[in-house]
C-alpha cells in the first residue's frame, strides 16, 4: 500500500505526523499510512482544550468500524486547540489526513529535531506494511 | 500458510484489504468497509463466505437420527427443501458451534459450519456420527457466496437466468433448491433478502465475475459483521461459546425442547438451567452518546457491573453504536457502559436493530 508522506512535516513511530506552526506551536494528525490501516473513521474522542501532556502520552482516540486507536502527544506541551469538527465528521481524518483531518494545536517548547523526518517515517510505514500486525487484527464473522 | 478460497486471486486482484481470518485469508473490505454495508441495505453486496465448512451427509435415516441426537434443534421440524438454525452442544449444554442444516430429501443432508472451528467441530462429529453410522464427507470441492440486499434477486436475473430466479423467489425464506448444478439457499447473515450460492469450487470464480459484472458490489467480513450484528445475529466465539448455553445467549428459541423424550446432547444440562432460572439474558444496547461499543466493554446499573458487552460496533445504518450484551436477568431500560473509563448511558433493547433496511428500535 502506497500512501502520502508530505516531505515537510514530522512524524512519530506511533503514525503521528507535526506540523510546526508560525506562532510556536504545533499541529497534530495521524498520517494517511494510518488512516489506511484503521479504515472507516466513525469516532474521534478529542482531548480537552488546556490540558498538559508528556510526549508519548495518550490523548485521543480514533475509531474505525472495527477498531479504536490511541492517538498519542508527539511532544511535551499543553493542548491549546482542538479540531471540534471531528465529532461530527470522523471521516475528513479519512478524507484528508494532513488538513481538514488535523486532530489538535499544541503549544511546546520542545525541540522538533527529536521526531522522525518522512524519510524515516517511510522506512516505519514500509516496514508495517511487510508485517501489519500492528493495529488490532479484528474479529470478523464467519 | 494461509488457507485462499477459490475466490482468493479475484480479492487480490479488486485491491481488497486482506486480513487472516480462522486460518484463510479473506477480504476485509475493497476499499470502504461502510460503503459495503449501505450497498447490501440500499442495493446489493456480494461476500465471498467459501471458508465456511460445508458438510454432507449422504443417508437419510441414519443421519436424521445422528443429527435428532447431535443438534438442540430438531430436524424432525425439516422437509426436504428446508432449512434449521441451531447450536451444537456439548455435554455441559456449551456451544460448540452454531450451523444450519439443510434437508435435501433422498439426496441427505447439508450441514454449514463456521470456519474458525471446522477442526474442533469436526472432531467432535465423527465419533458420534461413527455410531449412527451416518456416512458424511467435507465440501471443500465447493465454493459459497453470499449474495444478499433487497436488489440481489433481481440484479442475479441475467446471471441465473429468469426461470432460476422466479423459482428461487417462490422460496421462502430459509428455504433452499436445487437446479443447474448450483445449490441455492434464502439464507444469509445480513438480515436482508438474498441468497447464498453453492457453485463448484472451479466455476466459482466465473460465477463471481458474472455476479459483480450484474452491478453486485463486492462486499468484505467486515461489512458482513457490521450487518449481523444490526441484524441481531449472533457471531460464533465472541457472543457465545463452549462455556455459554443457548439460553444466556439470546438463542433459547433454537432449543426444541420438545417432544420431551427427544436426547439431544446437552439436553439434561439445559433442563437443569431452566429449572434453576436461567441467571442472564441477552440484550441489544444502543450508546446515547457519542462513542463505538466494542466487545469485553463492561456494563453498569445501579453502580455495579452487570454484565459484558459481546459484540459491539458502529452501526453505520443507525449512525450510532449498538451492541450485544449478557446481563444479569432482570435488567430495566437502562445502563451505562465503561469505555475507557467513562460511563456512558446505553438503552437496553429487544434485537434486532435492523431488518429489511429498516431500523426496528425506538
Amino acid at each position: 500500500m502506497s500512501s502520502i508522506i508530505p516531505a515537510d512535516l514530522y512524524y512519530t513511530e506511533s503514525h503521528e505526523w507535526v506540523r510546526p506552526n508560525d506562532d510556536g506551536t504545533v499541529t497534530v494528525g495521524i498520517t494517511d499510512h494510518a488512516q489506511h490501516l484503521l479504515g472507516d473513521l466513525v469516532f474521534v474522542e478529542i482531548p480537552e482544550v488546556g490540558r498538559a501532556v508528556a510526549a508519548a502520552e495518550s490523548c485521543a482516540v480514533v475509531e474505525s468500524v472495527k477498531a479504536a486507536s490511541d492517538v498519542y502527544s508527539p511532544l511535551d506541551g499543553v493542548i491549546v486547540e482542538v479540531n471540534e469538527a471531528l465529532a461530527d465528521n470522523p471521516e475528513r481524518i479519512n478524507e484528508d489526513p494532513y488538513g481538514q483531518g488535523w486532530i489538535f494545536r499544541l503549544k511546546t517548547a520542545a525541540a522538533l529535531d527529536g521526531l522522525l523526518d518522512a524519510r524515516g517515517y517511510e522506512a516505519v510505514a514500509v516496514a508495517e506494511d511487510e508485517d501489519e500486525t500492528s493495529l488490532a487484527n479484528p474479529k470478523l464473522a464467519g | 500458510m494461509a488457507k485462499r478460497t477459490p475466490l482468493y486471486l479475484r480479492h487480490a486482484a479488486l485491491g481488497a484489504k486482506l486480513v487472516d481470518f480462522g486460518g484463510w485469508d479473506m477480504p476485509l473490505h475493497y476499499g470502504s468497509q461502510l460503503d459495503e454495508h449501505h450497498r447490501v441495505r440500499r442495493a446489493a453486496g456480494l461476500f465471498d463466505v467459501s471458508h465456511m465448512t460445508i458438510v454432507d451427509f449422504a443417508e437419510p435415516a441414519p443421519t436424521r437420527a445422528l443429527l435428532r441426537h447431535l443438534l438442540a434443534n430438531d430436524v424432525a421440524r425439516l422437509y426436504p427443501g428446508k432449512a434449521l438454525y441451531t447450536c451444537l452442544l456439548n455435554e455441559a449444554g456449551g456451544i460448540i458451534d452454531d450451523l444450519i442444516v439443510y434437508d435435501r430429501g433422498a439426496i441427505g443432508y447439508r450441514l454449514v459450519l463456521n470456519a474458525a472451528t471446522r477442526d474442533k467441530d469436526l472432531a467432535w462429529i465423527t465419533p458420534i456420527a461413527e455410531r449412527f453410522g451416518a456416512a458424511w464427507r467435507e465440501r471443500d470441492d465447493l465454493a459459497m457466496l453470499a449474495a444478499q440486499g433487497p436488489e440481489a434477486l433481481a440484479r442475479l436475473e441475467p446471471v441465473l437466468g429468469a426461470a432460476m430466479v422466479a423459482a428461487v423467489r417462490a422460496l421462502k425464506p430459509f428455504h433452499a433448491l436445487e437446479a443447474d448444478g448450483l445449490f441455492i439457499a434464502r439464507t444469509g447473515y445480513t438480515g436482508e433478502d438474498g441468497v447464498e450460492i453453492l457453485p463448484p469450487a472451479a466455476t466459482a470464480p466465473e460465477l463471481w465475475d458474472r455476479i459483480l459484472a450484474a452491478g453486485v458490489a463486492p462486499c468484505g467480513l467486515g461489512a458482513r459483521d457490521t450487518l449481523r450484528l444490526e441484524a441481531g445475529m449472533n457471531l460464533y466465539g465472541s457472543d457465545m461459546d463452549e462455556t455459554t448455553t443457548p439460553l444466556v445467549s439470546g438463542l433459547g428459541w433454537t432449543v426444541a425442547w420438545e417432544p420431551a423424550d427427544r436426547d439431544f446432547v446437552g439436553r439434561a444440562a439445559l433442563e437443569r438451567q431452566r429449572a434453576a432460572g436461567v441467571p442472564q439474558t441477552f440484550v441489544g444496547l444502543v450508546l446515547e452518546e457519542r462513542g463505538v461499543l466494542r466487545g469485553h466493554q463492561s456494563v453498569h446499573a445501579d453502580d455495579r457491573e452487570i454484565g459484558q458487552i459481546t459484540s459491539g460496533t458502529f452501526s453505520p445504518t443507525l449512525t450510532r453504536a449498538i451492541a450485544l450484551a449478557r446481563v444479569e436477568a432482570g435488567v430495566g431500560v437502562r445502563c451505562q457502559v465503561d469505555i475507557r473509563g467513562k460511563r456512558l448511558p446505553a438503552r437496553v433493547v429487544k434485537p434486532p436493530f435492523v431488518r429489511h433496511g429498516r431500523v426496528l428500535i425506538e
